[in-house]
């Protein structure tokens, strides 16, 4: 990749272009106003806050017994893990304890949300670079195809397919209905055994390869210092999984690798998330093989929006979500509401890395690079 | 780098004062020492890994910002808060240490008012470039009217 700023484009026209916020591959609402000399992009200009919704204000406005449902709205196909972000940071500060099987089953519902999720990332990329890959959405149908299966799943649990509301403080508000095992088991193994497929779909695909490989590489150094985490911080050769750094909810009873490579380039990233993938269904078995009997919340159901108090304190409590370091960091004044909740959107970080990487890089790249940044908006903006 | 390791030679560092014990390492900076320390984090301490940085409104106490970073190898996390005293809305950007603080720091602006000095690009990030005042602030009422609608 060519140093642009130490080129000489005198004379050469240069042409400014808006992707976005309307651009099919802007996964939501995203615009970069991109400037071009020719092909190439020189200057990018990343605006953010279209889906803006003011969450850090409004969760001063609410108790600790309703948040978590609004939680689940930062990171839409995430709901999952970011709830678990805000109750982790309530139970801490007040130090309140989790019944085993309750963290068992957030740390099954945190994986069966991360294959949801790296469904939806691996068919939205792939249709994004089109026709290049024999069809274009041949890919995102199958991959649709199995995340729907997932949330079947999510729906016979809760009732609803992608904003769940299953955490509460101190536990989970939902135990496994009669049947979901088996349930859960099958559709696994479906999905382990599809995964091959895609893969021979994709990495026998010359093209495939060429827009993946070497493009959009992020160097160690400044994947660390911008702060992107999950599978782009592991592409770019760190170690760093929460699960296995930081364990949080019994994640160190469990057997499971973290994929590292160290290309940092696109085809880096996809490779990270395959291998999540098959870890994530490794976890799933031992958590259906091994679940504890007992209670699943060390509290009673809510009934009033008073009934969780947190003491006055502060503590920053974080997952590893599908797209990385999910963070809530919660100061108490004593009452039933937050004083001031922040959110550390794991997008948020990754996206503020494209202006560092796209000048030098062909338009097409663009699109190729922001796919494997997997942003969801609704956690960029909050 | 341990916990303790840390803690001992953030000591060392004028303008901070430490508290508590493990891990994150918190450290309470001096406004005046906000980008030495978190240089020293950085370089010193290993912490290249910048995760968040953001204010909190402690009403007449005036506004405090915190920045969490982290040495990624030898998994230690430290805290840094600076305390920016009442009325007082500037404070030194951390941009020329971390390129993280870019954004966040826009974002603080954006929602506290906060003037980062030595910001390279200080403007809104998630309102509208005409939103008048900042909704975090303790002061911003939650239904502060907006007509019209924007």
């Amino acid at each position: 990749m060519p140093d642009v700023r130490a080129l000489d484009y005198a004379g050469s026209e240069r042409l400014t272009m808006n992707m976005g916020p309307q651009h099919p591959s802007a996964h939501g609402v995203f615009r970069a106003i991109l400037t071009l000399e020719g092909e190439t992009v020189v200057g990018v200009d990343a605006v953010i806050g279209y889906l803006h919704r003011c969450h850090e204000k409004l969760a001063e406005t609410l108790a600790y017994v309703q948040y978590p449902t609004i939680a689940s709205k930062t990171d839409y196909v995430a709901a999952m893990s970011s709830e678990l972000a805000y109750v982790m940071a309530a139970e801490r500060i007040g130090s309140f304890e989790v019944p085993k099987r309750a963290q068992y089953l957030r740390v099954l519902m945190g994986e069966l949300q991360r294959i949801a999720s790296h469904c939806l990332w691996l068919g939205t990329w792939c249709m994004d670079m089109g026709g290049a890959l024999g069809g274009g959405a041949t890919i995102f149908l199958y991959c649709i195809r199995e995340r729907e299966l997932v949330l079947d799943l999510f729906e016979s649990l809760v009732g609803a397919r992608l904003l769940y509301g299953f955490h509460q403080v101190g536990g989970v508000r939902y135990d496994l209905p009669e049947g979901w095992t088996a349930e859960c088991r099958k559709t696994v193994a479906l999905i382990e055994q599809r995964l091959g497929e895609y893969e021979g779909m994709l990495e026998d695909n010359p093209f495939f390869m060429m827009r993946t490989k070497g493009v959009g590489v992020i160097s160690t150094a400044l994947a660390q210092d911008v702060g992107i985490s999950g599978p782009l911080l592991r592409g770019s050769g760190v170690e760093w999984d929460l699960r296995r750094s930081q364990p949080y909810s019994s994640y160190e009873d469990f057997a499971f690798t973290v994929p590292v490579e160290t290309g940092g380039d696109c085809y880096a990233r996809y490779k990270v998330r395959m291998v999540e993938f098959r870890q994530s269904i490794r976890i799933i078995r031992q958590i259906l093989d091994g679940l504890p009997a007992g209670p699943i919340s060390s509290r009673p159901g809510v009934k009033s929006l008073a009934q969780v108090k947190v003491p006055k304190g502060e503590a920053y409590a974080r997952v590893e979500g599908p797209r990385g370091e999910v963070g809530c960091f919660l100061v108490s004044d004593g009452s039933n509401k937050p004083y001031r909740m922040k959110w550390r959107g794991a997008s948020f970080s990754n996206l503020a890395v494209l202006p560092h990487i796209l000048p030098g890089c062909s338009v097409a790249d663009v699109v190729a690079i922001m796919g494997s940044v997997d942003p969801v908006f609704g956690e960029v903006d909050r | 780098m341990t916990p303790d390791r840390a803690r001992e030679l953030l000591g060392t560092v004028a303008g901070v004062t430490l508290s508590g014990a493990g891990t994150p390492v918190v450290a309470q900076v001096e406004p005046a020492q906000w980008l030495d320390a978190a240089r020293f984090a950085k370089d010193t301490l290993g912490c290249a890994f910048f995760s968040f940085l953001t204010a909190i409104d402690w009403k007449e106490q005036g506004l405090e910002i915190v920045a969490w970073v982290d040495n990624l190898d030898a998994r230690v996390s430290v805290e840094l808060r600076t305390k920016l005293g009442p009325g007082v809305t500037s404070c030194a950007s951390l941009t020329p240490v971390y390129r993280g603080a870019n954004w966040m720091e826009r974002e603080g602006f954006d929602m506290f008012g906060v003037r980062f000095e030595g910001h390279p690009d200080l403007r809104r990030i998630l309102l509208a470039d005409d939103w008048e005042g900042h909704p975090l602030l303790k002061s911003y009422a939650v239904d502060t009217p907006h007509p019209p609608y924007r």
